[in-house]
C-alpha cells in the first residue's frame, strides 16, 4: 500500500501521469465501476458526467440531397461579434463576383475580407435598423467559377504572409477567438487552436457523414491551423462507432478524446478540460467545414465554401443532408420538405440547433457558422393544467416527468416556454448541466449587476452562449441566460 | 376553447383595476398554461416551472397532512383516556382532526396568499407561486390549537417582513414558514413553551379547557369541549349511522395525562424518563403529541425520498444535517461518557435517539432544504446541512428555553448561507485567477 502510493507519487512528480495512465496496481474507483472506453480510443478519455442529451425527432438520414432548389446565397454582417453596424460594402446592385471576390470589410479591421462563398450576381444588399447592413445576397450562377489565388506554399512562407493571404482571400473569418467569438485577430498568438470533431447538439448534423471524401482538404487545414499555435481535435467517445478515420488518423495534432453527454461537443467545454482560457491567454477555435475549406485554398487553390447542411426537425417531411455552399437560403433549404401544415398551427425555422441557433424565416439565410436548420412548431397554444397534467410528453431534465421510464423516446418539441419568467429559486440545475468547474448562476447575478472583478472571476471569460443554452432550456424560473451572458460578454469586451 | 373565449373576454383590465387584474391572471394561470413562445434565446424550454415544483412538494407533504389529522384527534382522545388503540375510533378521531386543521389551513392561505396578492397588484407583476409552498407547511408546524388570529398575525408577518420586504419569491433571506414560527414562539411563549397550568391555554393539544365551575373554586381541571357547529353537526351525521359521537363533552382528561413531549422528558431526566412514558417504536411512528405534522418519521422519510428522487429537493443538505447531528450526538455521548450526574443525563442520551424525538426529519426534509435560503452552491450545502444538525441538536440539549433547536438553528444557518457561498465562490475565483 506505501510503496503503491509512492509510485503514485513519483509518477506525478515526473509528469507521468498526465496522460492519465494507472501507475498503481490497484484499479481506479472509475474504472471499475464508470463507464469505460471504448476500444477505437488509443488515448485518454475525460469523462464528463454533467450534461443532458436532448432527443429529438427529425433526425437526418444519412442522405444527401443536391441542392438544386437552393439559388440565392447571402452574408450577413450580424452574424460577426464585434463588426460595426455598416461595414464598408464594395460591390453594389448588379455586379457579378466570383466566387472569393470580397464583399465587404470592418472599417476597423479592413485587413479582413469578407468574400462571396459563390458566383453570380448581387442582387439585393438588404438594410436593417438604422441603416445598418442586414445581408448582401447573391444569386448564385449554375456552374461555380473561382477567383484564382496565388497561394503561398506552406513550407516555406512567412507568418505575415500567411496571414495576409489568409485574410485577403476571405478565409481569415473562420478563425475565432475565445474569449467573445470575435474574429481573431491577427497580431495574436494564441495559445491553442481548438477544432471539435463532433456536435452533441439536438439533431446536429453526424460530422463523420460529413467529412467523407475531404480528407486530404481537412488535414491540410490543420497543417495551416498548425502554423499558428497547437492544434487540438476534440474527438467523441461515446459513438458505437469509431469517429472517421479522417479524425482519427491526423497526423500533427493533439488528439482529445472526449465521453459525456451535451454540451460535452461544444469546443467551450472541450478547451476548459484541455488547457482552460486564463485572463491574458487567447484561444482560436474553427468549425470542420471550416477548416475543410481554408484546406481547399491551398489544395485547389479556390475559395470553395461548400457545405453539408442537416434540415432536421419534427416539420420536416425527410430529414436529410442538403450539399449547397455557406449562407444558403433557407427557403431553398427547405424547399418541397415541410409537413403540411394544419389550421392553426405556426412552424419556426431556426438556423442552428434549437438551443442556441437564431430565428430566421423562409426568407432568411443560414447563419454563417452554422450547418444545420431545424423546423419545430411554435407552441402558441394554452394548455389546460399544462404544468400539472402534461398531456403531450416533452423533454425535460427533471424527474418529476416519467420521462425516466423511457429513455430513448424522441419528442415531437414545440417553442412553449412552460412556464412564466421568475426570480432565481432553484439552485444547483445548471451546474448538473455544464460540465465545467464554473458556477452559473452565481455568474448570472454578478452580470446583472455589473461586477467586473467578479465576472471575470467566476469564468465569463471561458463561456460562450451555446455554452449556458443547456442551462437556459433547462432553468426552471426561464430566465433568458444566453441573453445575459451575452450582456456580460459585451460590457467585459468594452472594457 | 368557447371556455377560454370567454374567459379571456372577461379579463379585468391591468391598469384600470390591477388588484382584480392580478387576481384574475392568478386564477387563470392556474388553470391554463400560457401561450408564451420563446424569444431570443433557446427555442426550446424544459417542461418544468415553478408552479410544478411547488405542487410536487405541496403533494408530498399530503401524507403528513392525513398523518397530521388523524393524530389530532387521536391526541386529543388519548389526553382523556378514552380510545387508546390509535385507529380505535376512526372517524371521530380524523373528522375531529380536520375540523381543527382545515380552519388553520384556510386561514393560512388566505392570509398568505392576499398579502402576495395585494403586492403582486401593486408592484405590477404576476403573483409569483412562492407562497404555495409556505402555506402547505405552515399548517403543519403550527401546535393543533393554534388561535386563528394568532395565526393570521403570524402568516402576515412572515410574509411582509420575512418576504416581501426583501423583493418577494426568490429574494428572502429567511425560511418564511419557519418565521411564522418563530413570530408565534416569541410573542406568546408563556403558552407556546410554558406550563399549561400557568398560561391558562393548552396548545399541543386540542380540544381542552379549564372547566369554569371548578376554576371558581380554585380548581384547574381541564376537560374536553366540543362546538354545537361543527362538532354537534357530525355528531347528527355519526348517529344517524349508528356510529359513536363526540358527545357533550365536560370529560375530565386523564390522570396519567401529562402532556409531556419526549423532548421535555428528555430535559428532566433524560432517556430514562423518556423511555418510561414513550418507546421508540412510537415515537418513530408518529403517534405523539406536538406539531401537527411532525410526528410521523416514516411519512416524512419516504415524502424526503420522493422529493430527492425528482430531483425537487436537495439531498446534500438532508445528508449534511444527518451527518451533522449524528456527529454532534456522538461528541456529547464522548464528553460524559461514564459519569453518573444527573444533569448530564440529557448529553448522555445515545446520539441515535436523537433522531426518534422531536421535529428532527420534518425540518431536514422541508425546512432546510428551501433551495432560496440554503447555500446555493453544492460544496456548500455540505456544510449548510452540517451546521444546521450541529448547531440545533446543541441548541436542543444545551439551552435551557426552547425544547426544540431545529427553527431555530435553520434561521440561524438562513443568515451565514450567503457567507458560506461566498467563501466557495472566493475559493473557485482564486483558483481561476492562479491559473494565469
Amino acid at each position: 500500500m506505501v510503496s503503491d502510493n509512492l509510485l503514485k507519487i513519483e509518477a506525478k512528480e515526473i509528469g507521468a501521469d498526465k496522460t492519465g495512465t494507472n501507475y498503481s496496481i490497484f484499479p481506479r474507483f472509475n474504472e471499475l465501476f464508470g463507464a469505460s472506453a471504448p476500444n477505437y480510443v488509443d488515448g485518454p478519455v475525460t469523462f464528463l458526467k454533467k450534461g443532458h442529451d436532448i432527443l429529438l425527432e427529425g433526425e437526418a438520414t444519412k442522405s444527401t440531397n443536391d441542392g438544386a432548389g437552393v439559388t440565392t446565397f447571402a452574408i450577413q454582417p450580424t452574424n460577426f461579434i464585434g463588426m460595426s453596424p455598416i461595414p464598408k460594402v464594395i460591390v453594389s446592385v448588379g455586379d457579378e463576383v466570383k466566387a472569393g471576390d470580397s464583399i465587404f470589410f470592418d472599417k476597423k479591421r479592413p485587413e479582413i475580407q469578407y468574400v462571396a462563398p459563390v458566383s453570380g450576381e448581387v442582387v439585393a444588399i438588404n438594410r436593417g435598423a438604422k441603416r445598418s447592413i442586414a445581408e448582401v445576397v447573391i444569386l448564385a450562377d449554375k456552374e461555380m467559377s473561382y477567383r484564382t489565388f496565388d497561394v503561398p506554399n506552406l513550407e516555406d512562407c512567412s507568418r505575415e504572409d500567411l496571414v495576409n493571404f489568409l485574410m485577403s482571400s476571405g478565409a481569415w473569418s473562420f478563425l475565432r477567438q475565445r474569449p467573445f467569438s470575435l474574429v481573431a485577430d491577427p497580431i495574436d498568438t494564441p495559445r491553442n487552436i481548438f477544432v471539435s470533431t463532433f456536435d452533441s447538439a439536438p439533431l446536429a448534423p453526424d460530422l463523420n457523414y460529413v467529412i467523407d471524401g475531404n480528407e486530404a482538404a481537412f488535414q491540410k487545414g490543420l497543417e495551416v491551423l498548425g502554423k499558428f499555435a497547437p492544434v487540438h481535435l476534440g474527438l467523441n467517445a461515446k459513438g458505437s462507432e469509431a469517429p472517421h478515420h479522417a479524425f482519427t488518423q491526423v497526423e500533427g495534432v493533439n488528439k482529445n478524446w472526449f465521453h459525456g453527454k451535451h454540451p460535452v461537443g461544444n469546443v467551450g467545454v472541450q478547451i476548459h478540460h484541455t488547457a482552460p482560457i486564463t485572463s491574458n491567454s487567447k484561444v482560436w477555435v474553427a468549425g470542420v467545414q471550416d477548416v475543410i475549406t481554408i484546406g481547399k485554398l491551398f489544395t485547389e487553390g479556390k475559395f470553395d465554401a461548400s457545405r453539408m447542411v442537416a434540415i432536421t426537425g419534427a416539420e420536416v417531411e425527410t430529414p436529410q443532408y442538403v450539399k449547397t455552399y455557406l449562407g444558403a437560403s433557407i427557403e431553398g433549404l427547405v424547399k418541397g420538405n415541410l409537413k403540411p401544415l394544419e389550421e392553426g398551427k405556426s412552424i419556426r425555422f431556426v438556423s442552428g440547433d434549437v438551443l442556441s441557433g437564431k430565428q430566421t424565416s423562409t426568407e432568411g439565410y443560414l447563419g454563417y457558422y452554422d450547418d444545420q436548420v431545424t423546423v419545430l412548431e411554435e407552441g402558441d397554444q394554452y394548455e389546460m393544467f399544462g404544468w400539472l397534467l402534461p398531456l403531450a410528453p416533452r423533454p425535460t431534465i427533471s424527474g418529476t416527468f416519467p420521462n425516466g421510464l423511457y429513455p430513448d423516446l424522441k419528442f415531437q418539441a414545440n417553442t412553449n416556454t412552460h412556464g412564466e419568467k421568475r426570480a432565481f429559486v432553484v439552485t444547483g440545475q445548471y451546474e448538473s448541466v455544464l460540465p465545467m468547474d464554473i458556477y452559473p448562476q452565481h455568474l448570472m447575478k454578478a452580470i446583472i449587476t455589473n461586477d467586473f472583478e467578479r465576472m471575470e472571476g467566476l469564468g465569463l471569460l471561458e463561456l460562450a452562449e451555446e455554452d449556458v443554452a443547456l442551462c437556459e432550456f433547462a432553468c426552471t424560473s426561464k430566465q433568458p441566460l444566453q441573453s445575459i451572458l451575452k450582456q456580460g460578454l459585451d460590457a467585459m469586451r468594452d472594457q | 376553447m368557447s371556455l377560454l373565449k370567454f374567459l379571456k373576454k372577461i379579463e379585468p383590465d391591468k391598469k384600470s383595476s390591477p388588484f382584480l387584474h392580478t387576481l384574475f391572471d392568478g386564477f387563470f394561470t392556474f388553470a391554463y398554461a400560457p401561450d408564451t413562445v420563446t424569444k431570443g434565446g433557446v427555442h426550446i424550454k424544459d417542461g418544468m416551472d415553478l408552479k410544478r415544483l411547488m405542487v410536487h412538494v405541496v403533494l408530498v407533504l399530503q401524507l403528513c397532512y392525513a398523518f397530521g389529522s388523524l393524530n389530532i384527534g387521536h391526541q386529543h382522545f388519548a389526553a382523556l383516556g378514552m380510545y387508546p388503540d390509535f385507529l380505535d375510533a376512526f372517524h371521530l378521531k380524523i373528522t375531529y382532526g380536520l375540523i381543527q386543521l382545515i380552519p388553520i389551513f384556510v386561514v393560512a392561505h388566505l392570509v398568505g396568499l392576499g398579502i402576495e396578492f395585494w403586492y403582486a397588484a401593486k408592484k405590477g407583476h404576476a403573483i409569483e407561486e412562492g407562497f404555495l409552498v409556505s402555506g402547505a407547511l405552515i399548517p403543519l408546524i403550527m401546535p393543533p390549537d393554534v388561535p386563528l388570529i394568532w395565526l393570521a398575525l403570524a402568516v402576515a408577518f412572515a410574509v411582509i417582513i420575512g418576504k416581501e420586504a426583501f423583493g418577494g419569491t426568490g429574494m428572502n433571506i429567511f425560511n418564511v414558514a419557519l418565521l411564522s414560527r418563530a413570530f408565534i414562539f416569541f410573542a406568546y411563549p408563556t403558552e407556546m413553551a410554558g406550563d399549561t397550568m400557568i398560561s391558562g391555554k393548552e396548545v399541543w393539544v386540542s380540544g381542552l379547557e379549564f372547566d369554569a365551575a371548578q376554576l371558581a373554586e380554585g380548581v384547574k381541571q381541564q376537560v374536553s369541549y366540543y362546538h354545537w357547529w361543527s362538532h354537534g353537526v357530525f355528531d347528527n351525521l355519526f348517529s344517524a349511522f349508528g356510529w359513536r359521537t363526540f358527545g357533550e363533552g365536560g370529560v375530565a382528561v386523564a390522570d396519567s395525562f401529562t402532556g409531556a413531549t419526549p423532548l421535555g422528558l428528555a430535559k428532566t431526566g433524560g432517556w430514562a424518563a423518556v423511555a418510561e412514558v414513550y418507546t421508540p417504536t412510537q415515537m418513530w411512528w408518529g403517534g405523539l403529541p406536538g406539531s401537527i405534522g411532525e410526528s410521523c418519521k416514516p411519512f416524512i422519510i419516504v415524502g424526503a425520498a420522493a422529493l430527492v428522487a425528482m430531483k425537487v429537493a436537495s439531498w446534500r443538505v438532508m445528508v449534511g444535517m444527518i451527518i451533522g447531528c449524528a456527529l454532534t450526538g456522538m461528541l456529547m455521548n464522548g464528553f460524559t461518557a461514564g459519569y453518573e450526574d444527573p444533569s448530564l443525563s440529557y448529553l448522555q442520551i445515545p446520539w441515535y435517539y436523537h433522531f426518534y424525538m422531536g421535529s428532527f426529519f420534518f425540518s431536514m426534509a422541508f425546512m432546510a432544504t428551501d433551495p432560496v435560503t440554503a447555500a446555493s452552491t453544492n460544496r456548500g450545502k455540505w456544510i449548510y446541512g452540517f451546521f444546521i444538525g450541529a448547531v440545533g441538536l446543541i441548541i436542543r440539549v444545551m439551552n435551557p428555553a426552547y425544547p426544540e433547536g431545529w427553527m431555530l438553528a435553520i434561521l440561524f444557518m438562513n443568515v451565514f448561507a450567503p457567507l458560506i457561498d461566498h467563501y466557495v465562490l472566493e475559493s473557485n475565483m482564486t483558483k481561476r485567477l492562479k491559473r494565469a
